[in-house]
Order: structure tokens, then sequence, then C-alpha cells
């Protein structure tokens, strides 16, 4: 019951276009003065100090910013590869959970809930070192299987409360002119569905983004471990890990401008 | 000549809700029946029977002479004779008004697109609506939104059109715009099924008129028969009520 309940209530609030699903950062809006100011100053803030850091004390913070540049992009590949695979994942569990054929859908519903029942560290854990037992894969592979193995059923949840919040016409004026059941999800449907999940899967980006530092435990150079190599060499663990929490607040923010902006455009196309 | 349209004992229910009883219908080549009754009467669910959005409990229809309650049928097949016309216009938002109309010829049929571009074109200029190639559902009037939605059916050539209540979601000033298509395909020979308690296009252009009540076909026949002088008490009643 509580389940169902759940679910209308998510579907309302897809429908509404903005949702947090998870911890993903506010996603500042033209409309919300309050948030857009406050992304100002701590976008701005976090690159000046950036800035200020390293010109007022050289050592040893201007030698950490020029150690971690393989790490940001690592960070990056690891997320930008991790949200392409999770959404693809995400597309086939979504359609899985609205199937009508049973073995289909309990497959994904399991899926779903198994996965979202693993803490991400633990998952991390499983893939690279139980899979690694089984078969050979390179870390940056295991980093962005487990990544996105666990963030595509959240996207599969996404997926599926997005295709439920189009109108039943739609696929029945599609039907009704002779297309496919999978014409009409291809052509009608998704489109519109991508839409309506632009925002959270904006936000499960920017969440993916800040989870992607647990990938440092299985050894992937990630930013979060390049500091962590660079402290354990000269203890400047305040500064390091100031600096690291700053460029990971500077590219969660810098993002979720990003998600706004998109959104913003989406909007106003075809009004 | 072969019936366009056969329902034959036609029931359907849903649950314990009985939402077609026993009725059976036959529409020939270019006639256009008018279907009246209360609502919940059934008439939704008799036009969804005859492209099968909804699948019957028990009867049969056959289109074109071909059964469509075979369950192991080419209903794609049949689909694309029957031409539909909703309420709600159903157009697809995302799409502007001629890729509303040529996206399932472009689909289903494959025809090339300046093909069928310039297929859309005429249709849009046939529905009045030639300045409109460009927009988007949301940037039309009820009115436009469902000529649009008229012309994407007719897109696929269909022998058949059915229109459950092309003009109840309409503002009084736009519903003269639509049956004034809808006239004008009747003219042309097109067979149409129509839910619409519109008399003016029901003395214009019905040639026979179907009273419907509690999921069953009470009773049929000329405008004229059935608006002046009906055999039927609830007939009677109902149209005392519309009139
Ligand atoms: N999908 C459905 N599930 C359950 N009951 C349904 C469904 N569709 C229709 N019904 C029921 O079947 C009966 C006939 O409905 P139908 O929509 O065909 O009537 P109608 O004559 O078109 O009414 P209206 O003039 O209000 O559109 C009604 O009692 C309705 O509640
Ligand atoms: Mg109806």
């Amino acid at each position: 019951m509580a389940e169902v309940d759940g679910d209308r209530r998510y579907r309302d609030a897809v429908r509404e276009t903005r949702i947090a699903v998870t911890d993903g950062t506010l996603i500042p809006d033209r409309d919300e003065k309050a948030i857009f100011s406050a992304w100002r100053i701590s976008f701005f803030g976090a690159i000046a100090l950036l800035v200020i850091l390293p010109v007022f004390s050289p050592r040893p913070y201007l030698d950490i910013i020029r150690f971690i540049p393989d790490g940001v992009f690592r960070t990056l590949q690891v997320t930008v590869l991790s949200i392409m695979l999770a959404l693809v994942i995400g597309l086939i569990a979504g359609l899985g959970r609205i199937s009508r054929v049973t073995v289909i859908n309990r497959i994904a519903t399991i899926y779903v809930e198994v996965i979202r029942g693993i803490p991400l560290l633990v998952q991390l854990f499983y893939i690279y070192y139980a899979l690694g037992a089984l078969v050979q894969l390179p870390r940056l592979t295991s980093a962005v299987i487990a990544m996105s193995v666990c963030y595509g059923a959240y996207m599969g949840e996404i997926f599926r409360a997005g295709i439920l919040s189009i109108p039943k016409g739609q696929m029945e004026a599609a039907l009704a002119l002779g297309m496919s059941r999978s014409q009409a999800l291809r052509k009608v449907i998704l489109p519109q569905t991508l839409r309506v999940i632009l925002p959270p899967v904006g936000n499960e980006f920017i969440a993916l983004l800040k989870d992607s530092s647990l990938v440092s435990v299985i050894a992937v150079s990630d930013l979060l471990r390049r500091g962590r190599e660079y402290a354990a060499t000269t203890f400047r663990y305040f500064e390091t890990f100031t600096v690291i929490a700053l460029v990971y607040l500077i590219l969660t923010l810098f993002f979720s401008r990003l998600v706004a902006y998109m959104e913003d455009r989406m909007a106003r196309r075809g009004k | 000549m072969e019936s366009r349209v056969k329902i034959e004992y036609a029931s359907k229910n849903f649950g314990s809700v009985v939402a077609l009883k026993n009725a059976s219908l036959s529409v020939q080549p270019g006639e256009v029946v008018l279907i009246i009754g209360p609502s919940g009467s059934g008439k939704s669910t008799l036009l969804r029977c005859v492209n099968r959005l909804e699948h019957l409990s028990s009867g049969e229809i056959w289109v074109n002479g071909r059964r469509i309650t075979d369950p192991h049928g080419d209903i794609r097949g049949i689909r694309e004779e029957v031409g539909m016309v909703f309420q709600n216009f159903h157009l697809f938002p995302h799409l502007d008004a001629i890729s509303n109309i040529t996206l399932a010829p472009r689909t289903v049929k494959k025809v090339p697109k300046d093909e069928a571009e310039e297929r859309g074109r005429a249709l849009l200029k046939r529905v009045g609506l030639s300045d409109k190639e460009f927009s988007y559902p949301d940037q039309l009037s009820g009115g436009q939104q469902q000529r649009v939605a008229i012309a994407r059916a007719l897109a696929m050539d269909p022998q058949i059109m059915l229109f459950d209540e092309p003009t109840s979601a309409l503002d009084p000033e736009m519903i003269k715009e639509v049956l004034d298509v809808m006239l004008d395909l009747a003219r042309d020979g097109m067979t149409m099924l129509v839910v619409s308690h519109e008399m003016g296009f029901a003395r214009a252009a019905a040639d026979t008129v179907v009273f419907m009540d509690q999921g069953e076909i009470i009773e049929k026949g000329s405008p004229a028969g059935i608006f002046d002088s009906p055999r039927e008490e609830r007939t009677r009643k109902f149209l005392k009520h519309i009139l």
C-alpha cells in the first residue's frame, strides 16, 4: 500500500517536473532568486578561494592544484561514462518495470529492489573484487560498471515514472494511426518522457558526480584519490582536502547550473 | 455491397460494468452514422472496439470484411484503414503540426519525407490551416488542434473515420470550423461513425442515427425518423433532454 502510494506521489512529483530524487544539490532557477544568489555566492566564492589561496601561500596550495588535474579528469570521465551507461540500463529497467510480460516485469523489479537495498560502496567492492575473481577487468571499467548498475536502478524508476506520466491518450492516438507499440514508444512516448525526466536525471548526474569519489577506494585515481596521494606524502591534510572540497563544489555547482539552463531551453522550445 | 463495418452482438464488460450489450450495427460505404445517447451508454466503447482500442468480451466485428476480433488478425493493417479523432485531440505535443501529420505515414508506411510533407501540406490546406504548418499544438486553439488531428488521421488514407465527441471539448465559436471539415468529409463520401450531439451536423450529414442507452442500441433510423418520430420511450425522453 505504502509502495503504491509512494509511487503515485512520485509520479505527481515528476509531472510537476521538479523533483529531488537523491541528495543532489539544489538546481538554481531564474525564478528562485534566493537559491540563485546563493548559487552565485558559493560558486564564485569557491573560485575566488581557489585563486587567492595559491597566490598568498603557493606552498602547498599551488602544488596541490598542480597535482590534481588528472584526478579531475578521471572523476569527470567516471561520471560521464557512468551516467551514459546508467541511462541505458535505466531505460531498459524502466521499460521492464512497466512491461506486461510478468517475467520481465519481475526481473526488472527485483533488480531495482536489490540494488537500492545495497550501499553503493558495498556494490563497488562487490563488482571489483567478486567479479574480479572471475574476469579480469580494468579498475576504471569496474568502477563505471558498479556506478552505472547502481544508478541504473534509480534511473529505471525515473524512466518508469516519466513514461507513466504521459497521458494514456498519446499511446492510443499512436496505435489508432496504425503504429506498433514499440514505434509509438520510440516516436511518441519517449521523446515526451525525456523532457519530463530531465530535471531528475540532472539531479542524478550531480549525485553521481559526488558519489564517484567512492571509486577512489578501488584505486581509481580520481580527484579524491589524487588528494589522498598528495596528502599521504606531504602530510598537508587540511590544505589538501580544502582544495579537494572546493573543486568538488565548483564542479557540482557548475553542472547544476548547466542542468537548469538545459531545462530552461527545453521548456522554451516549442512554446 | 460489402459493409465497411459490421458489428454483431458485440458485448463488453469492464469488471461488473456492462458497457456494451449485444450491439449490432452495419455501416455501408459512404454512410455517415451518428451515435447518440446519455453519458455512460457505451458510445465511446462501441467506437473504440471498432479499431480494437478495446477488446470485445463477446461478439464479432468486421472491418472491410476482415474479422478484427480474430486475435491473430492483422490489427495494425486494419487500424491503417480506420482513422480516429478524439474528444481531447491527443495531438503529439512535441511535434509541430506537419510532423504530427507525417509521423504515421513515415513510420508505418515508410513514405519518404518529402512526399509525406507534400501530402501533409495538402491536408492542412484542406482543413484550412495552411499557415500553421510549423505551429506546435500548444500554439493552436482547440478548434485548430482538432482540425490538425483530423488531418493527421486522414494522412493514413483511411476508408473509415471514427469521431468520438470531436467538438465537445471546444468553445462554441470553434465548433463550426470543425463541423465544416467533417461535413466536407461526409460529402466526399467518407464512411463515418460519429458520436456527437450536434443536431445541425446530424440533420445535414447523417444518413443514420443510432440511439444507445445502457450499452444497448435501442433504435436506429434516419435523422428525421429518430428526431421527429422516435419509436421508443427512452429515445423520446433523451431527445427531450438535449433538444
Ligand atoms: N476503461 C474502463 N474501465 C472501466 N469502466 C469503463 C471503462 N471505459 C468505460 N467504462 C464504463 O463503461 C460504460 C460505458 O462507457 P462509455 O465511455 O462507452 O460511455 P459513453 O457513452 O461514451 O459516455 P460519455 O458520453 O460520458 O462519453 C460506463 O459505465 C463507463 O463507466
Ligand atoms: Mg464517451
